[in-house]
């Protein structure tokens, strides 16, 4: 009797990211390399790639990357956007046939900005309310029209995401035509989640994007958490509640990405107890107060910023992390093997603690809306005039229909 | 007479068919070169042969091998020597996590640090006793399940000065073998069903013998590294569970 072994590889995730901290521009082709060096890590339904600064001409305005089944749906987005935005320019995504990739939705971009109505035009237009607004509008846009989401949406930078090898979501999306000083990249061997276009990495919400692997068994406390801030999950995928979590945690909470990041992988309480203070009490009180944000189970993240690269593990190490230097530009990735692929000789080739992040931010002024957390951000409060547009608009206009 | 691979622009099941097609042809030494991210090379091949490897190996080196010495020149990624057999693999550099994973012959020699869960589930019967020396620092579960062979943690040659000797949760719920470990461990990282003592005149010639190879492998000055005393951490009992369950 033969027995049939089918030629199947079993494997997990590949990330892989790089930076330039003098905001040098990275070709495409680079992160290409990188992570087509980790083929066999995925299995061909899902690759995905963020560049950041690949929009200068507009890098004023919110990029939305849209993604639609249907010209319905793409039009349904259009009429909620030019009712909510002012649009400066818009245009189909480039994208190329690539053998092996069928039936792809439709990918469009829209630079915008936010449209306040009457009064508030003047008090929160130019103001980080324009996060929120940006954040609000992603939610409606992907919860209330069928078949159409927002793929990314932040400034000068753009997610590009969808069913294939890495090397055919890049020849898709033409990324050998872009160049970016951050890239991060992945390939996605799907575990317990539909393999399908929404659910490729990385994820994003305004310039956050992350690329993960590993499973989030905590998803569904995570989930309830993020719904009373008012974020929406809407693509079928664990990793998409950490982008949510960072926007939460460190954009609007302050928290810097330290502390964020010790939110989503706590130290144990037996090594919190071991603490000396102040130490001591600023885990308990993250633990405490961030429980619901705490992420279960294996990950090995990649998350970016207009102004950062971040890699993150989770607190036992249960998915593989490696980081090197070489100059100014900074590598992170599963394997080794993918960063020696593009930086054969790196000055530096470590692993990341467990739970411990490897930071690494631009330079000082390097580029146009630079965003730094190091620190936190300065406390500002947002006129709670701003907080109530849209959700206000809709509860009044059904009122009228009622 | 030197067999020559290059591995630049192989897959990693190219690569392994040429290993494999050269051995049984007869090569007993192999040089493969731009090796990158080639995963088990080497795995499963039951025969005497040097390989020497330049690059990153992929996942899984000489997994289930029983025979073959590797020599690494540089570092090397996860799940080295998993489950490997008989044989040698010797690391220049660093090695990621679960290196020897259920190890039960043979040696694996690093001259830098490990990452997490190395050593784990090794086990040992009669003259089959697993050699795992650590010439850096190790990360967190060192030895987890531990059922027998050997661990030798020198703590010498690690990138972080910054981290402690060994990580978290060494030797969970090791019932046999022994880990060698040279200068102090705090008590708190040693589990309760764990003893950690000093070594005595056995435990010595036992280490005399693995540091002298070890030593002439990869260059280490075996002065400098009996100038620190050795402890030894082993289960108090090879059942620690024994009577849970039964009472």
């Amino acid at each position: 009797m033969e027995i049939f072994i089918p030629n199947k590889e079993i494997s997990g995730c590949g990330l892989s990211g790089v930076i330039n901290r003098k905001g040098e521009l990275i070709k495409g082709e680079v992160i290409i390399e990188s992570i087509c060096c980790q083929m066999d890590r995925g299995n061909g339904l899902g690759a995905g790639y963020a560049a950041y600064g690949i929009y200068p001409e507009f890098a004023e305005h919110y990029c939305l990357h849209v993604m639609a089944d249907t010209k319905k749906a793409l039009k349904e987005v259009e009429e909620i956007l030019a009712h909510k935005c002012y649009l400066v320019h818009q245009e189909k995504i480039p994208t190329r046939p690539v053998p092996g990739i069928t039936s792809p939705p439709r990918f469009y971009r829209y630079f915008v900005k936010p449209r306040y109505e009457g009064d508030l035009r003047e008090i929160c237009e130019g103001t980080p309310d324009e996060d929120d607004y940006m954040v609000r509008l992603v939610m409606k846009i992907n919860r209330d029209v069928p078949g159409a989401y927002i793929i990314s949406s932040g400034r000068n930078m753009g997610a590009f995401k969808g069913v294939g090898f890495p090397d055919q979501i890049a020849e898709f999306f033409r990324l050998d035509e872009y160049s970016a000083y951050i890239w991060t990249a992945h390939n996605r061997f799907p575990t317990n989640t539909p393999g399908w276009w929404g659910g490729a990495h990385p994820f994003t919400i305004l310039d956050w994007s992350i690329v993960h692997n590993g499973e989030i068994s905590s998803y569904g406390t995570n989930r309830r958490y993020l719904e009373m801030f008012g974020y929406h999950c809407t693509l079928l995928t664990d990793t998409e509640v950490v982008a949510y979590l960072l926007d939460l945690l460190i954009r609007r909470h302050g928290l810097p990405i330290e502390l964020a990041c010790m939110a989503l992988a706590p130290p144990f309480w037996e090594e919190i107890d071991r603490m000396e203070e102040p130490e001591r009490s600023v885990c308990t009180a993250i633990r405490a107060v961030y429980g619901p944000a705490m992420l279960n189970g294996p990950f090995a993240i990649l998350f970016a910023y207009n102004g950062g690269l971040v890699g993150l593990n989770d607190r036992v190490k249960l998915r593989p992390l490696v980081a090197a230097k070489k100059g100014d530009f900074y590598y992170m990735a599963s394997e080794e093997a993918a960063i020696r692929a593009i930086c054969p000789d790196p000055d530096e080739v470590w692993c990341p603690k467990a739970g411990e992040p490897v930071i690494v931010e631009l330079e000082p002024d390097t580029i146009p809306n630079q965003r730094s957390y190091l620190r936190g951000e300065p406390f500002q409060i947002s006129s709670p005039v701003c907080r109530i547009s849209l959700v206000e608009e809709e509860e009044t206009e059904e009122e009228e229909e009622a | 007479m030197v067999f020559e691979i290059d591995a630049k622009d192989l897959h990693y099941r190219e690569l392994n068919q040429q290993i494999r097609k050269a051995i049984a042809e007869g090569a007993k030494h192999l040089v493969i070169k731009h090796v990158n991210g080639h995963r088990y090379l080497a795995a499963g091949v039951s025969a005497e042969v040097d390989i020497d490897v330049y690059g990153v190996p992929g996942l899984d080196l000489g997994a289930f091998m029983r025979g073959p010495r590797i020599r690494v020149h540089g570092n090397t990624q996860d799940g080295a020597g998993n489950t490997m057999d008989e044989g040698k693999i010797i690391v220049e550099g660093m090695a990621g996590d679960v290196v020897g994973y259920a190890m039960r012959g043979g040696k694996i020699f690093i001259a830098s640090d490990v990452g997490y869960r190395v050593g784990i589930h090794m086990k040992s019967y009669m003259d089959k006793i697993p050699v795992l020396v650590i010439g850096g620092k190790a990360g967190d579960f060192l030895g987890e399940y531990m059922a027998g062979g050997i661990i030798v943690l020198l703590g010498l040659n690690s990138r972080y000065p910054e981290r402690p000797l060994a990580g978290m949760f060494l030797g969970t719920g090791m019932h046999g073998g022994v880990i060698y470990v040279r200068g102090h461990l705090p008590e708190t990282q040693i589990s309760p069903v764990l003893k950690i003592e000093e070594i005595d005149d056995k435990d010595k010639a036992t280490l005399e013998n693995i540091l002298i190879e070890y030593a002439k492998d990869l260059n280490f000055d075996l002065e400098e590294i009996w100038k620190e005393k050795f402890f030894k951490i082993k289960p108090k009992t090879h059942r620690p569970y024994g009577k849970l369950y039964a009472y």
